[in-house]
């Protein structure tokens, strides 16, 4: 691993902390440690039939709408994942994020139905017992909004990494290729596109080129290893490996091939990005290599100098993540994070790095380099080709935060 | 030919296309495979799937007549796919008295849960960009498209196409873009020129040429 020189400090260090810890041998506590009440006395029963829940003392652990915008309504709306909060690479499923266009319906599987048709030799309706007979596949990958992060272009408006990039969310999804179901169909030679379309109340719909469906796209049925929650498209949707979340639409009901986009609301008037004299960035599906640490992040407090393992999570919608740098200094000097195994391709990776913090002000930032050898931009890097302004999707920018003498951690996107 | 084969054969044709589109287009850092309309597809695969049983499979033969209802999509760029019906600025503006106005406000103009929906023609060079159907839509079928299966908010898919084409006669006519005696039907909405037709550009990312930077960066 490149990490080495990190490597041996960490061991360096491990071993001056466990010298330190028997050096204090013998130093006497306040109070000798309690035998804990939980030793002497029975827990719970084992229920008859339960689903398990975190433990309560784990409440704060949750998805929250934005802190930085009242939306008037919250039928189309989004709330984020608790990054700082999730170790690995997996979003457990009551908190994979959620955007949806018209609320989250109750779908009941033995009524609902796919269909695919349009330019088909054969149009074809399928219900979920259809689906449950093919044979599965199960993928990881990550599913990120392409609005993660538009509250935060040019100046800092939201503190934690929840509110920053938690549109963001890591799964195991299982379900049936979509070639599979069009090849069955079979597609006229002119059906270039695709639309997919959602049973809830706002019938998403976006146009998908061909070659996409073709390729990686999947129907999905269940995620991280049980059904789809209702908010993450129970009983049925589309997952389009690397691609903006809006995309793999939720409560799939429709599949039709055409021969052109059907340009759509969701892919002109919204889902597309702003660029310079006034013009709009459209059919912007790929989400681009971006990383961000997760600890210490936003909101956080360091306790004093000392260790601190720098980590966070990197992901590329174009291939694998290749390597991923971390600065302390504010983006002055870089050094090289250890990535750490599995390795998937349009997945989230988690990389880590010691930091040993002397007290003094610093500024950590992660730059992640996927396999096409795509580096990731400064905002200032991305401002000289696009536009910011308004609802700027695609922030694929690397995010600075600032700790100070105190150890506070804080969000200064656009000031570092 | 068994199912496994035709899907080599299918996933080979898809690779040879993306490799061919890469030629076309020369590579460099960053750049993935196209699709044969031009959309950046970023990476490709994995693939690897249980061989399938031949057809029959477990999908069930289904006519487009059975499905008619939920065949709303409007290709919106030529209005194909637009059904019969017709409706006016006037009938448009009754309808919104009675669905529309308590999200929306008067005349369009924001109310309880939504902005306006008015004006913004021309504001895309400054800041605020004001997004509304009038400034944004490149198409107006658009427009039916999007109240036909969306709106009203908490009863979407009520409105006849009578009341669709009229509330899309309305919107189009406070925005200055049809007249107030216009009529708005299948022929009429794909033929209404709207101010940013030519506002768009396909996906050219990747944009940014960072470079890894890791001492003396700045």
């Amino acid at each position: 691993m490149a990490s080495s020189p990190s490597r041996r400090n960490f061991i360096r260090k491990t071993a001056a902390l466990t010298g330190g810890a028997f050096a204090a041998a013998g130093a006497a506590r306040a109070a000798p440690l309690p035998v804990p009440s939980t030793n002497r006395e029975p827990g719970r029963i084992i229920d008859e039939a339960a689903y398990g829940m975190p433990s309560k003392f784990e409440g704060h652990v949750k998805r929250r709408r934005t802190d930085v915008l009242k939306n008037r309504q919250n039928l189309s709306d989004w709330s984020m994942t608790p990054l700082q909060h999730q170790p690995g690479i997996i979003t457990p499923n009551g908190l994979v994020y959620e955007r949806h266009h018209a609320g989250t319906p109750d779908i009941d599987p033995k009524a609902h139905r796919l269909v695919i048709h349009g330019l088909v030799k054969q149009p074809l309706e399928f219900s979920m017992d259809d689906l449950h007979r093919y044979p599965s596949v199960s993928r990881f990958y990550f599913l990120e909004c392409s609005g993660n992060g538009l509250t935060d272009w040019l100046k800092p408006a939201s503190t934690t990494v929840q509110q920053t990039h938690g549109l963001l969310s890591g799964a195991l999804w299982t379900g049936v290729p979509v070639s599979t179901l069009l090849d069955e169909a079979g597609i006229d030679p002119r059906g270039k596109w695709a639309l997919l379309e959602g049973a809830d109340a706002s019938a998403h719909t976006r146009s998908v080129p061909m070659e996409k469906m073709l390729d990686d796209a999947l129907i999905v049925y269940a995620m991280n290893g049980e059904a789809l929650r209702p908010e993450n498209g129970y009983p049925l949707r589309a997952l389009l490996p690397g691609w903006e979340g809006n995309i793999s639409v939720k409560w799939l009901r429709r599949i039709k091939v055409g021969e052109q986009p059907w340009h759509f609301r969701s892919e002109t008037a919204r889902y597309t990005d702003p660029m310079p004299e006034g013009k709009w960035r459209q059919f912007s599906m790929v989400m681009e290599c971006k990383s961000v640490i997760t600890s210490p992040s936003g909101g956080q407090q360091l306790k004093g100098p000392g260790f601190y393992e720098v980590t966070g999570l990197a992901w590329s919608g174009a291939g694998k993540v290749r390597a991923v740098d971390v600065s302390v200094d504010g983006g002055k000097t870089w050094r090289e994070a250890k990535l750490e195994e599995p390795i998937m391709d349009k997945c989230l990776t988690r990389f880590k790095v010691g930091w040993n913090w002397d007290g003094s002000p610093a500024v950590l930032m992660s730059r992640a380099v996927d396999s096409n050898g795509y580096v990731q931009p400064s905002v200032q890097e991305i401002q000289k080709k696009r536009a910011i302004v308004g609802f700027v999707q695609h922030h694929n920018a690397i995010q600075p935060w600032s700790v100070n003498a105190q150890g506070e951690v804080r969000n200064v996107i656009g000031q570092a | 030919m068994s199912s496994a084969r035709r899907r080599s054969v299918l996933l080979t044709v898809v690779a040879a296309a993306s490799l061919a589109a890469c030629a076309n287009l020369g590579g460099g850092v960053g750049m993935a495979a196209k699709s044969s309309t031009g959309i950046p597809l970023g990476a490709s695969g994995p693939h690897e799937v249980q061989p399938l049983p031949d057809k029959p499979r477990f999908g069930k033969p289904v006519s487009e007549a059975d499905i008619a209802a939920w065949n709303i999509d409007i290709r919106t760029p030529d209005g194909a796919g637009l059904p019969q019906g017709r409706g006016s600025v006037a009938q448009g503006r009754e309808v919104y008295a009675a669905k529309c106005v308590a999200c929306h406000g008067a005349d369009a103009k924001g109310g309880s849960v939504y902005g306006t929906m008015v004006g913004g023609i021309g504001s895309f060079k400054g800041s605020p960009r004001v997004l509304t159907p009038g400034s944004m839509y490149p198409y107006a079928p658009i427009l039916f498209d999007y109240i036909r299966r969306s709106m009203p908010m908490d009863r979407p898919q009520t409105l006849s196409a009578d009341e669709v084409y009229a509330v899309s006669a309305y919107i189009l006519n406070l925005n200055g873009l049809v007249p107030a005696d216009a009529v708005m039907d299948a022929q009429s909405l794909p033929k209404v020129q709207m101010p940013n037709r030519d506002g768009f550009l396909i996906d050219d990312r990747p944009d940014t040429q960072a470079a890894r930077c890791m001492a003396n960066c700045k």
